[in-house]
């Protein structure tokens, strides 16, 4: 009930904020802007949900951002220098994410170190193998290479619309039903909310905690072969850095807590909606992109403080009116 | 009649539209220990956070000494010598005694002032722990204090803040028998040296042992007062819930004799090197008694699959079972109310549905997805079937009465019909009305032939409820007491391990 009036809410700031934008400067909505920013959400809103689901658990994964870099470094590389079949790599990459995912909650849940620890050595670790795996240059097809099916699915267009948004929405749809249709959803909020008396209820705590993980490997791992194919060169030093934080920063605009148990599939994607919006607002109105990340950084802030301050002005506005009344 | 050192005249509260509290007057003396009674949402916490300062009354007048006085902030209260010893202890756990108790007002030393005078701090805190003999001294930390010590801290603070009205709110829910009496002398003695005492508890037993006089608040109002020779159990309930309560405690049923649940030689870590033996027949209740920290609670634990069992071996109706886990526990109609009911009996922050479906997903899902309708049905029946108070199933545990919260732990494991329900202190912080319910459906689980394992650190329920009390002293089950041989002092004996010694001599 208070998800989906969170998710309007953030609906009707994403409308207000694309009128806005649109008002000032007509290209917002020129259809080459439209695709790019549609490509940018599916890409960035993919990683954003499995990060979310990550946090329901009252988790946190800090690692997308390099496993980006290294998965999308090995993609490029079984595919172009290796010369595997291309459906093979498409199985094997998300296959790694998912193993990746499964180390992080095996490590969080059995040998119970913070998940803000363990996925923060794989932030340095995943970034570091990777740019140690193609000696700090940059990974990319080479000179005439092409794979058209691959290309077609991750960076083509049917009716003008990219495919990774497509992408996103059958992730969204599948991970909507699996988060709020599913037991093992009501098992992902009940661990958030608390984890003891979820135990105590017969759920396999455990259980429930490393497949989150693995699902958030799995939805990274394909994001990052979309990154891959969109980029085309993936310089490891830099490719994916501060991804992570995007995730957490679409799933707390979303209306998620870190501390686990809130949150709609809805409220991430709309997160990573307004996100990229507010990219191509600074785009678009000539902000200097230095300040790139201050205009977010600010944004994030007032949704939150909106967020948590209204509540407390409301019911203080009621009965000064009552009083008065 | 002493000086009355307390007096309230007409108070009210009003938040909002409801109204919390309606022109409640009463007056404490010097010296006098008032017992205040109530069932939960009767309005006696707002009634104490009026006195602490925490919320101002909407009418009416409140006096100390006879003097006027609005107390507009916590510290005002505590100026004028009201302190509390709060249900939820509010100790630091990395500081030591000296300095939890001298918290804020800490006695410094060095250039600024800018160091904690250690020495100065003992000198103080010293002869308050005498004065209340513990056991523990200024430098002990207090995370290593047990809850009856660190309840015996927060006295030792009223202390040295020169209170002259110390108010308890229930300090003995988490106390074992011997631990409450020895709470009990301390507020005898508070009471000889002039100290004011406001006890607050839902055990009518300890009431008349140490009040003397008892206020009764119902729905926000005074519902009563009790002087010294009307002091009693039944004149103390009629007054809470407003009519007689025929009989509290459900009548014990005859057991059929066959064990429904066997434990043989369990070891569990709290005590690896004691085992216990326990057999629980279907169709009784067993009433677990012992101190706190005799093992009862880790006892029930292992046999849920929460904590491993080191060794030994447990029989449902007569089959060997492994459990190592809850989930294996429950295939096995293993159930545990669990002793703290909102750290791992509960999601607070949820509604009925979710913390009923938590445990029976199972039966309200079709090929992994949930059958939202039929759960909301189910959860309705439960809450008419238990008598939950609540908006409805959407309502949030948050909302709800302690009672009503634990009445929705059972409405998630009862209607499993579990062949083994373990009962952890079920009815700590419940009111009398609720106690009712509970007891009547631990008894209705049993007719139905599960085996009742019930924990309880409160005399009167053991007593009351059990069709066999098995007492616990130090991970060992100290012996077993048949209905006849009920007596508090029997029980006690065993608790503390007088009789189970004899086989050691």
């Amino acid at each position: 009930m208070n998800a989906y009036k969170k998710d309007v809410g953030l609906l009707v700031l994403i409308l207000v904020v694309g009128a806005t934008v649109a008002a000032i400067n007509p290209l917002f909505l020129s259809p080459i802007n439209l695709a790019n920013t549609a490509n940018l959400i599916g890409l960035f809103g993919i990683f954003a949900i499995g990060q979310a689901i990550v946090i329901i658990t009252g988790g946190i994964d800090l690692s997308v951002g390099s496993l980006i870099a290294l998965l999308g470094v090995l993609f490029v590389d079984l595919l172009a220098n290796l010369g595997l079949p291309w459906p093979l790599v498409l199985l094997l990459i998300p296959a790694l994410g998912v193993v990746f995912g499964l180390v992080h909650g095996l490590l969080i849940v059995k040998l119970k170190i913070q998940p803000f620890i363990a996925t923060l050595c794989g932030l340095l670790i995943y970034r570091g193998v990777a740019r140690s795996y193609t000696a700090d240059a940059t990974a990319g097809f080479g000179f005439g290479q092409s794979f058209p099916a691959v290309e077609w699915l991750t960076v083509g267009r049917s009716m003008g619309v990219p495919h990774s948004f497509f992408a996103l929405v059958v992730i969204g749809i599948v991970m909507w039903i699996v988060l709020h249709r599913s037991v093992f959803g009501r098992y992902l909020y009940a661990v958030g909310k608390n984890e003891e008396a979820a135990r105590y209820s017969g759920v396999n705590t455990d259980a429930v905690v490393i497949s989150a993980y693995a699902i958030c490997g799995l939805l990274t791992a394909i994001s990052a072969i979309f990154f891959a194919m969109y980029t085309r060169s993936i310089s490891p030093s830099s490719h994916g850095n501060f991804y992570e934080l995007y995730a957490i920063a679409a799933a707390v605009l979303g209306g998620f807590s870190l501390r686990g148990g809130e949150g709609s599939i809805i409220g991430v994607i709309l997160g990573a909606v307004l996100l990229q919006v507010l990219q191509n607002l600074v785009n678009l109105l000539g902000i200097p992109s230095s300040l790139n990340f201050a205009v977010m950084g600010a944004v994030i802030l007032a949704g939150v403080l909106i967020d948590s301050q209204l509540p407390r002005l409301r019911s203080a506005f009621a009965l000064t009116a009552k009083a008065k009344g | 009649m002493a000086s009355a050192f307390l007096e309230l005249d007409g108070i009210s509260k009003r938040f909002g539209p409801v109204s919390a509290l309606e022109n409640v007057s009463l007056h404490v003396a010097h010296g006098e220990v008032v017992g205040l009674l109530g069932e939960n949402g009767a309005g006696k916490s707002t009634l104490m956070k009026i006195l602490g300062g925490v919320h101002q009354p909407s009418s009416g007048s409140l006096s100390i000494d006879g003097k006027k006085t609005i107390f507009a902030s916590p510290r005002q209260s505590m100026g004028a010598g009201i302190a509390f010893v709060h249900q939820e202890l509010n100790s630091f756990g990395n500081l030591d005694v000296a300095a939890n108790i001298l918290i804020g007002r800490e006695p410094r030393k060095g250039p600024g002032k800018f160091f904690v005078d250690r020495a100065e701090s003992h000198r103080i805190v010293q002869p308050l722990l005498e004065r209340l003999r513990a056991d523990f001294s200024p430098s002990t930390l207090v995370g290593n204090l047990s809850i009856a010590q660190r309840q015996l801290l927060e006295i030792a603070r009223a202390l040295s803040l020169n209170a002259r009205i110390v108010i308890m709110d229930e300090p003995t829910s988490s106390l074992t028998l011997s631990e409450s009496k020895r709470l009990l002398e301390i507020v005898r003695e508070l009471r000889r040296d002039g100290v004011s005492v406001i006890f607050i508890t839902h055990r009518l037993n300890e009431i008349v042992e140490i009040a003397d006089r008892v206020i009764v608040l119902r729905d926000g109002k005074l519902a009563g007062t009790l002087g010294p020779s009307e002091i009693s159990a039944p004149a103390m309930i009629d007054l809470m819930i407003g009519r007689s309560l025929q009989n509290l405690y459900a009548p014990p049923s005859h057991a059929t004799g066959e064990a429904g649940l066997e434990i043989r030689h369990l070891r569990t870590s709290a005590y690896p090197d004691a085992k216990v033996s326990l057999t629980v027949r279907k169709g009784e209740i067993l009433g677990l008694a012992g101190l706190i920290g005799a093992g009862r609670s880790e006892t029930a634990r292992a046999i849920f699959g929460v904590d491993p069992i080191l060794s030994g071996e447990i029989l449902i109706n007569g089959v060997s079972v492994q459990i190592t886990s809850p989930r294996q526990a429950m295939t096995q109609g293993v159930a545990l109310v669990p002793e703290d009911r909102k750290q791992s009996g509960l999601l607070l922050n949820e509604t009925i549905i979710e913390n009923i479906g938590l445990a029976n997903w199972k039966s309200f899902s079709k090929h992994a997805m949930i059958k939202a309708h039929a759960l909301r049905d189910y959860a309705s029946v439960q809450i008419a079937s238990f008598d939950i108070h609540a908006s409805g199933p959407d309502a949030r545990l948050n909302e709800l009465s302690g009672g009503n919260q634990q009445k929705v732990v059972l409405a998630k494991w009862l209607p499993r019909k579990p062949r083994v329900l373990i009962c952890d202190e079920p009815t700590r912080g419940v009111d009398v009305g609720a106690r009712h319910d509970i007891y009547d459906k631990l008894r209705a689980a049993s007719d139905g032939g599960a085996a009742v394992l019930l924990i309880s650190s409160d005399m009167e329920e053991v007593l009351g409820v059990s069709d066999r009390i098995a007492v616990m002293h130090e991970g060992r089950i100290s012996g077993i007491l048949e209905r006849h041989q009920f007596s508090e002092q029997n029980v006690l004996k065993l608790a503390v391990g007088r009789q189970g010694r004899k086989d050691d001599i």
